[in-house]
């Protein structure tokens, strides 16, 4: 088991209190989700930046204990 | 610079786009991987891939060298572009296109 989706959602909201997170489990087995993350920090950041900044709230477990996590980020608008 | 790091260097200098990979375009082996492939075709331009299953040196090098921590990761003219994710959201909003064209690489033959 990969990581509960709340879980996700904290580690996200802790590195980026502003944010607005959704999060879909793709596959339905608690493995595969989808988040997308919009924050005012993003602004004026490319979007590899941007994802950068989701990955190091995320603590290392990109591409370890969470796998399949598909992202997206936004600015609000 | 390490051995590893020098590989990935030559690879990423030497081919205008390459694309790490797990698997290879015919066969990939991961569904981002597939996704990134697709867009590749998608947009018609000539590239080259790596099968990072196939060297586990360049599987681990290639995240450090780019401070990225999945694979598959895309390069252009030797500079890195993104993950699949990237790929979707830059080919959705028609920048992975510009891009390519702004870096004049060869079509697909």
């Amino acid at each position: 088991m990969a990581m509960p989706a709340a879980e996700i959602e904290a580690l996200i909201k802790a590195a980026l209190p502003d944010a607005r997170v959704e999060i879909r489990d793709l596959a339905g087995d608690g493995d595969h989700f989808a988040a997308h993350v919009v924050s005012e920090a993003f602004v004026g950041k490319s979007r590899v930046m941007q994802h950068k900044m989701v990955y190091s709230a995320l603590g290392g477990r990109m591409g370890g204990e969470l796998h399949a996590l598909q992202l997206t980020t936004a600015v609000p608008n | 610079m390490s051995d590893t790091n020098q590989r990935i260097s030559q690879i990423v200098q030497g081919n205008d786009v390459v694309l790490f990979m797990k698997g290879t375009p015919l066969f990939p082996q991961c569904g981002f991987s597939s996704r990134a492939v697709a867009i590749l075709d998608h947009c018609g331009v000539a590239y080259d891939s790596v099968d990072v299953l196939q060297d586990m040196e360049i599987r681990q090098g290639i995240k450090s060298f780019s401070d990225w921590p999945t694979i598959p990761q895309l390069y252009v003219k030797g500079e890195f572009v993104g993950g699949s994710d990237i790929m979707m959201e830059m080919y959705e909003a028609g920048e992975l296109q510009a891009l390519l064209q702004e870096k004049a690489v060869a079509k697909a033959s």
